[in-house]
């Protein structure tokens, strides 16, 4: 067997106070796919970090096909044949797709574009490893499947031997994740070699051929889909046993809490975004909005907490019309919103923790003394949520920024909690948040239902919203396209209505 | 009214108007270019200044208008490369930074003057085609076609070079390597850096060719008009500034907007001169130019979308 195309040696990388990296060891094979588990901070981040040259590590060696290599810029990987497709894309989108992938590489015709011969190239690709897309068009104009079909590209089109994915299907449908591991099995076929970073555990068993878990920095495990299962391989990654799937004791449907009808929002861009929307949500059930991002869902959440006023119909909150509502008004009659953004809408970062999760309530008259502030009856009240929601922080006063996406999401949600709202609406509530901390929003949101609270789970994570949901609603270019109850409903099913075809 | 609308009249109008258009469209031009790569440079104005003064000041002690385009192109050079350092590589605010430019060329192109010159004293203004040396006679006949003569033939070779930069330009931004870095880095830089354009060398190149268009601005102008004073360019920097936002950023409708505002100033002129606006009143026929440009830039706001990145200085991490 020939030498590895990669082989990463026992790598050690210290920042401050932070070991990122110890004594790391892996390596990918032609014709792989060898994926990094692991979550935020467990090190993925900087081991490629490494591999790409942005940083250097503080012992240990990188081989590429044998060779000892010493990368010193992401240019300099490109030239070693090692490619990257970027979580966030790394694309111009005023400029074509030919035009965003001869940027940076000489032209054949000295000072002018060659644009003619480089698509030219990029049919050829397209063909072989079926990637279509149309060089002539701008990357605007494209879907997100399609602009990261044209990251895969411009690596390839660079001759990359090693392709890294870094959550390639973070921002995909269903369908169009199908359409990418059929892309990089054709790619495997043709030897290329290839690392998966991803956190989805079931789509890690169906396309590795081999797993690396990181934890703090350290490998906790070699393993292959064959010997392993998403339940072990959530407990490599966390480092104790992790409930998956919450136990969702039954509760009775109470009565219609939330009742929207016919309800139209329009978009930033001044299109309609929510298209007639009827929903009913019943005390006591989880309803979960599944469907690709920019669909409407983000509107839908926001006309329900009155930020964004309906062009057309009713929102009604019990007897309450919350249709022309502030969102004062809204939270008054008992609703309370999570936030899909949660830095920007749902906390402010340079605030400390006692003062996001007082954002609401610092005006009642049990934090005040004389007018003023009265600190102690403050502090007590944020260190019992801070208790109460196991937000890990050094203190009260550290800015909320510095706490990681899942801390931060305990506190908004200690916040929204607090007052015991009739209605819930919760946006991408784990997004982006470990594992450990989503296992325990998924048991507040279970606890919110038991306690009678109706709820609205917006979420573009199928898995999640199967696992939570009572029923689920499918949005798809602002229609609710598809109800159906969470023991009818089946991942294909609404993978299609979330495209569209169901 | 009716005197106006003579073939003569509007004729010489808008012979003026071309004539007036040249110092907006080379300034407006490189601002472009350096607005597309995603540096926004309202110092502009300062640097015409520093060109008009260096260009007449040589042509006054030279008597040689070529040395004198040379000096205020060199100048250009000089700004940009102190423009460049300050916003690429040291990061600074380009609002502010551009600000000071403007306020230094403003206040050292007066204070050279008053050194050197002290008191307004014409030179040659930059001849017309047909008063070339040597190759004039050619031309001479050419200027005597009806309205086709003054319109094309009657200019002097900054007027075509300016002209001629529209398409160049074009070429240079839609079909070469250098003008899809250009786009590249103006709208996304860290996707160029990715790729191994260099978004510093880039964004300096472009910062050069807009300074050097500035400076030969500001020397066409002084050229023209044959003299130079205390803030001679009056604002015409801001204004090729606010050209390429009314332009979108393509250099056909900034060409455009350069040619309604000399059509404007031209008109203006004409009417004062005719006394169809009262004498009382040309105070505020003064402002027509400014309150038309403002009123396209209100109307057109919303029309096209700049470069993503301009404005924002470009660090890696």
């Amino acid at each position: 067997m020939s030498a590895p195309v990669l082989q990463m040696h026992n790598i050690t990388k210290t920042f401050p106070g932070v070991l990122a990296n110890d004594d790391v060891s892996f390596d990918v094979h032609a014709g792989e796919v060898h994926t990094l588990l692991g979550e935020n901070g467990a090190g993925k981040s900087t081991l490629m970090k490494i591999l790409f040259g942005l940083y250097q590590p503080d012992s240990g060696q990188i081989l590429l096909r044998g060779q000892q290599a010493n990368i010193t810029s992401p240019t300099d990987a490109i030239e070693k044949r090692v490619g990257m497709v970027h979580q966030h894309f790394m694309l111009v989108p005023t400029l074509t797709v030919a035009e965003n992938v001869a940027l940076g590489l000489p032209s054949s015709r000295g000072l002018r574009t060659d644009l003619d011969a480089v698509s030219e190239r990029i049919a050829s690709i397209s063909e072989q490893y079926g990637l279509s897309v149309d060089p002539g068009v701008e990357i605007w104009k494209l879907s997100v499947g399609e602009r990261q079909r044209v990251e895969i590209i411009k690596a390839l089109y660079r001759d990359a031997e090693l392709l890294v994915l870094d959550e390639p299907t973070a921002v995909l449908t269903p369908q169009e994740v199908d359409d990418l591991f059929v892309i990089l099995r054709q790619m495997t076929a043709a030897d290329t070699a290839i690392i998966f970073i991803s956190h989805k555990l079931h789509e890690v068993m169906e396309l590795s051929d081999r797993i690396t878990v990181l934890r703090n920095g350290r490998v906790t495990g070699h393993t292959t889909p064959a010997e392993t299962s998403r339940q072990q391989l959530a407990d490599l990654m966390v480092g104790r046993e992790v409930k998956l799937a919450p136990d969702k004791p039954p509760v009775d449907l109470g009565l219609v809490r939330l009742k929207l009808r016919g309800v139209t929002v329009k978009g930033d861009r001044g299109t309609i975004a929510v298209d007639n929307v009827d929903l009913d949500v019943h005390a006591g059930e989880i309803l979960g909005v599944a469907g690709v991002s920019g669909n409407g869902q983000r509107e839908l959440a926001e006309t329900i907490a009155g930020l964004r006023p309906a062009e057309a119909g009713s929102v009604q909150l019990d007897d309450t019309d919350l249709s022309k509502a502030n969102p004062a008004q809204s939270r008054a009659a008992g609703l309370s919103y999570v936030p899909e953004e949660r830095m920007k809408d749902g906390a402010v970062g340079e605030f400390d923790v006692s003062e996001n999760l007082l954002l609401i309530n610092h005006g009642e008259k049990r934090f005040l003394r004389n007018g003023l502030f009265n600190f102690d009856a403050i502090k007590s009240h944020c260190q019992q949520l801070v208790d109460d929601f196991a937000v890990k922080t050094p203190s009260l006063s550290t800015p909320t920024s510095s706490l990681s996406g899942g801390n931060i999401q305990k506190v908004i949600m200690a916040r929204e909690l607090e007052s015991s709202p009739a209605v819930l609406v919760a946006a991408q509530p784990t997004r982006g948040v470990d594992i450990g901390a989503a296992e325990y929003i998924h048991s507040q949101l279970v606890k919110q239902r038991s306690d009678g609270v109706a709820i609205v789970m917006i979420s573009e994570d199928l898995d999640e919203v199967l696992g939570l949901a009572d029923r689920i609603a499918v949005m798809f270019e602002g229609r609710i396209v598809k109800i159906v109850d969470r023991e009818n409903a089946t991942k294909d099913q609404l993978g299609l209505a979330m495209a569209g075809a169901g | 009214m009716s005197q106006f609308f003579t073939l003569s009249v509007l004729t010489a109008t808008l012979a003026t108007a071309i004539k007036f258009a040249v110092p907006y469209l080379l300034a407006s031009l490189g601002e472009t270019i350096g607005q597309r790569s995603g540096v926004l440079n309202l110092g502009v104005d300062g640097i015409m200044l520093l060109g008009a003064f260096g260009a007449y000041y040589t042509v006054l002690e030279t008597d040689s208008h070529l040395l004198g385009l040379a000096v205020g192109l060199i100048i250009g050079l000089l700004m940009g490369l102190l423009y460049a350092v300050v916003t690429v590589f040291l990061h600074a605010q380009q609002g502010i930074s551009g600000i000071g430019i403007f306020l230094f060329g403003l206040g050292f192109s007066d204070l050279l003057f008053q050194e050197l010159v002290g008191s307004v004293k014409p030179v040659k203004p930059l001849p017309t085609l047909d008063k070339l040396p040597g190759v004039g006679g050619i031309f001479e006949p050419l200027v005597d076609i009806d309205i086709l003569g003054p319109l094309v033939f009657d200019h002097d070779l900054m007027t075509y070079t300016a002209f001629l930069l529209v398409p160049v330009v074009t070429w240079l931004l839609n079909k070469t390597t250098f003008g899809m870095n250009v786009r590249a880095v103006g709208e996304n830089p860290q996707a160029a850096d990715s790729l191994g354009v260099s978004v510093a060398r880039t964004r300096f190149i472009a910062i050069m060719f807009g300074c050097v268009l500035a400076g030969l601005a500001g020397a066409t102008l002084a050229l023209q008009l044959a003299v130079f004073q205390h803030n001679l360019t009056n604002g015409i920097g801001f204004i090729a500034v606010a050209l390429v936002y009314f332009g979108a950023w393509q250099p056909r409708w900034v060409m455009a907007g350069a040619l309604l505002y000399g059509l404007v100033t031209a008109t203006r002129l004409r009417w004062q001169s005719l006394d169809i606006i009262p004498q009382g009143a040309s105070d505020i026929a003064a402002m027509t130019p400014a309150i038309i440009t403002i009123l396209a830039l209100v109307l057109l706001a919303s029309r096209a979308r700049g470069p993503a990145a301009l404005t924002k200085p470009f660090t890696r991490h």
